[in-house]
């Protein structure tokens, strides 16, 4: 397979990645205020993707690392386009990933419902930036001939990447539910299920809509036929339906199986809809970026493959293990094993 | 049109200089704490001894609590490339961005998913298991270091490209990785950190000796932070100093001009404070102390070695490059930054020394006035790294990439003064308060006894592992 395609669709996978993982981070965080009914059953919800965020934030570092060794181009024009939306994106993240670290420094309600706000915030509006960021791209922005954005942050403001940014939101926030349903036990997990069941029906009622809306914008601005892009679409709009039809049939396993499906069907769709291009010019057609225009020399993206096919599967397995490793519900009154007495277990004494 | 233009490209350079030296406030913390605590960790398993188990959860919580800013302020420089430097970014993409999406897969995986698992796996892994997931997050710190000093170390010294269509590829990748500049920078860069976090974990244990408390705990880290920082920061100035050959082998002019030295010499002289002599039009210093032959030993390795100076380099570099522009770097910003860190990390160095005679002499913790000497030498090799990308950084003005692309044709031309001005006050106030919040924590933190063991209290009170 050419080089520049494999890319592009990696690039692709470590978004879907990103949206399937942080997805439910982020819809945890979303559900901060409105879940727990004290400080305990806030600190097991933090704690449900204590282990794992950093880990799954990566998958959105390497993804863009990943666009500017692949894409310079793409990645030179895209960042700047979308200045300020980024810089926006960062607020949001920085305060968030402090707030995993820093909430628990004081014992003080303030301080702690200072950096929950913190996590709430900057879940939701990451999630929002990246559904109306990354849809922008198949849109089409401003781009002149030399491959520049010469728009403003308005421009990322349409109704249909605004619903797609909604649509990722409330995604995310039924991902999350169905996320902690699997992860807690006893009445918080009840609580979760409840949640779950709320957002199902708007959640994959705007899902469909921005999956279907993609299509049609793909056709319509991208020069696209209804396939290939039908196909990831309408699968998604069927996970989306099954995810909501298990949420209310009560199998939460089979839901979060079907939010994790949709996510990256959608972001799936979003990336097969805008092949071959990268991103879209609105100012000409002709201006629009192209994976062959936008890559990376052949000898580049060779030695990045080799690196990522060497990596990739090693940091699968552990990141993996990971979740095996954390796959107890918590959130009951189980008792922390004392690291001394397993040292002594080891030492048979 | 111009003057705008001049507006934007100087306000991301501020925006960088102020986001880099923030982020690396944290970096040397994170790449010398890390192994540290494995080591103290490492000391637990080995002996059962549950002073050092108590030592690796203290340290170890100031490691996540720097960890999560170093993290944070990390995304900032991945995103900033492209939006403030488009053009940078196109050209070095093909051979700049390939080690940084190493970096990205190999590294920060690596770190952020095995301190996690450290974080919460105390009792959920094996003894054995989990004090493997500290080492392996400290690896992935210091691969991470490597990655993204192979990157830097491509725009002091470009290797293993062509220019193709006005854009730099990659041609050799084993020339990029091997780079003598990276070499040399990378153990520089990862012996600052050891540095840095021996000196932190030095300064804290004087202060808890001052107070009395946990004596025994505290000699204990005294002890492993000096065994590291007395043969790092000695190397390291020897490194340090290596890494100036190195410099002047590729970048005179970086060299001559933190030296002030404008005409060619041999020998040189080193001058150790100089008033005056910064500036093109004022060559000569109305004050300076200097030591003779110095210069040509540190910069050449021979004590009657030539270095290049600024007036002839610059000549040289018109019939190279073009006339009508200086490549001058700012002067007096890459010789007082030089300073700094060099007697910064002299100071440093001396202080580990005599901590290590008195620890020898058993007469550490009765000496008061040097304990206080430890407490306050925290800062120093923050600041001696800060200096040290100053004078890396400004050393290679006007190059973005030295010789290759100049810094003020790098910067995005779509995006606004206005906006770049906006970035830096969101970002400013952001890392102000950010700051702050975080010295008070680390301090609070520093100053609170040692967790007991961990039944009595229960998941809430553990330190490293409650959220």
């Amino acid at each position: 397979m050419d080089l520049q395609i494999f890319w592009f669709c990696l690039i692709a996978v470590l978004w879907a990645g990103y949206f399937l993982l942080e997805g439910f981070d982020f819809g945890v965080g979303m559900l901060l205020p409105f879940l727990p009914r004290d400080e305990r059953e806030r600190g097991v919800m933090f704690e449900t993707i204590g282990p794992v965020w950093d880990g799954n934030e990566v998958w959105l570092v390497v993804a863009a690392g990943a666009t500017f060794a692949a894409f310079p181009v793409w990645y030179a024009t895209m960042f700047s386009a979308f200045y300020l939306g980024l810089l926006l994106v960062l607020f949001f993240l920085i305060v968030r990933v402090l707030s995993f670290e820093w909430r628990e420094k004081s014992e003080s309600p303030r301080w702690r419902a200072v950096w929950m706000w913190a996590n709430t915030v900057g879940s939701l509006g990451a999630a929002l930036i990246w559904g109306i960021g990354l849809s922008s791209l198949l849109y089409g922005l401003p781009i002149d001939s030399d491959g520049d954005f010469t728009g403003n942050l308005l421009d990322l403001f349409r109704p249909y990447t605004v619903a797609a940014g909604v649509a990722v939101v409330l995604l995310f926030a039924f991902h999350g539910a169905s996320f902690l349903t699997l992860r807690t036990t006893g009445d918080l997990s009840e609580r979760a299920a409840a949640a779950a069941r709320r957002l199902a029906i708007p959640a994959a009622a705007l899902g469909a809509v921005a999956l279907a809306w993609t299509v049609a914008v793909a056709i319509d601005r991208n020069d696209k036929d209804l396939f290939p892009p039908l196909l990831p679409a309408a699968l998604g709009i069927a996970a989306l339906a099954l995810a909501a039809y298990f949420a209310f049939a009560r199998r939460s396993g089979a839901a979060f199986t079907m939010t994790a499906l949709g996510t990256v069907l959608l972001v799936a769709t979003l990336f097969t809809s805008l092949y071959p291009r990268v991103m879209v010019s609105s100012t000409d057609f002709a201006n629009s970026l192209t994976i062959d225009g936008a890559s990376s020399s052949h000898y580049a993206l060779g030695v990045m493959t080799v690196a990522a096919l060497i990596v990739t599967p090693i940091v699968l397995l552990y990141q993996g293990w990971t979740y095996y490793v954390f796959r107890h519900r918590l959130g009951g009154d189980e008792h922390a094993a004392d690291p001394v007495d397993l040292f002594a277990r080891k030492t048979g004494a | 049109m111009s003057s705008l233009a001049t507006t934007s490209v100087d306000l991301a350079r501020v925006q960088f200089a102020m986001t880099s030296l923030y982020h690396f406030l944290f970096v040397p913390l994170t790449l010398g704490l890390a192994p540290l605590v494995a080591v103290m960790q490492t000391l637990w398993y080995r002996s059962g001894d549950e002073a050092w188990l108590r030592l690796t959860r203290f340290f170890g919580t100031l490691l996540l609590i720097n960890f999560a800013i170093g993290v944070a302020t990390g995304l900032v420089q991945e995103f900033q490339f492209g939006m403030n430097w488009s053009i940078y970014s196109e050209f070095v993409g093909d051979v700049f961005g390939a080690p940084l999406a190493i970096e990205g897969l190999a590294a920060f995986f690596l770190e952020a998913t095995f301190l996690g698992l450290w974080i919460f796996g105390w009792n959920r892994l094996s003894p054995r298991l989990h004090l493997a997931t500290i080492w392996l997050a400290a690896l992935g710190t210091w691969l991470s270091a490597f990655f993204i000093m192979v990157a830097n170390s491509w725009m002091q010294r470009p290797v293993g490209y062509a220019l193709t269509g006005g854009k730099a590829e990659l041609t050799s990748v084993s020339e990029l990785l091997s780079n003598r500049f990276a070499i040399w920078a990378v153990a520089h860069v990862l012996l600052v950190g050891l540095t840095t976090g021996a000196m932190v974990v030095f300064g804290v244990a004087c202060w808890h000796l001052l107070r009395r408390r946990n004596m025994d705990l505290f000699r204990r880290a005294a002890k492993l932070a000096l065994i590291v920082a007395v043969p790092v920061s000695a190397v390291n100035l020897g490194l340090g100093s290596e890494l100036g050959v190195v410099v002047t082998d590729y970048q005179p002019m970086k060299i001559a001009s933190t030296e002030a030295q404008w005409d060619t010499c041999q020998p040189c002289a080193f001058s150790l404070f100089q008033i005056g002599g910064f500036t093109e039009s004022d060559q000569t210093p109305s004050f300076s102390i200097q030591i003779p032959r110095l210069l040509s030993l540190l910069a050449t390795n021979s004590l009657d070695g030539e270095v290049q100076g600024m007036n002839e380099i610059q000549s040289e570099y018109e019939r190279q490059y073009g006339r009508g522009e200086s490549y001058v770097p700012p002067v007096r910003a890459t010789y007082w930054s030089m300073r700094i860190m060099a007697y910064l990390g002299t100071l440093i160095f001396l202080v580990a020394a005599l901590g290590a005679f008195l620890y020898r002499r058993g007469r550490l913790e009765r000496t008061r006035w040097f304990l206080w000497v430890g407490v306050f030498s925290i800062p120093l090799p923050f600041l001696a790294a800060l200096a040290g990308w100053v004078l890396t950084e400004m050393g290679r003005q006007p190059w973005i990439v030295h010789g290759l692309l100049r810094t003020a044709e790098a910067n995005s031309p779509s995006v606004s003064a206005w906006t770049i001005g906006l970035s830096i006050g969101v970002l400013g106030s952001l890392y102000v308060v950010l700051g702050i919040v975080d010295f008070v924590l680390m301090r609070r933190y520093a100053k609170t006894d040692p967790p007991e063991s961990f039944g009595e209290q229960g998941e809430e009170a553990l330190p490293a592992a409650g959220y």
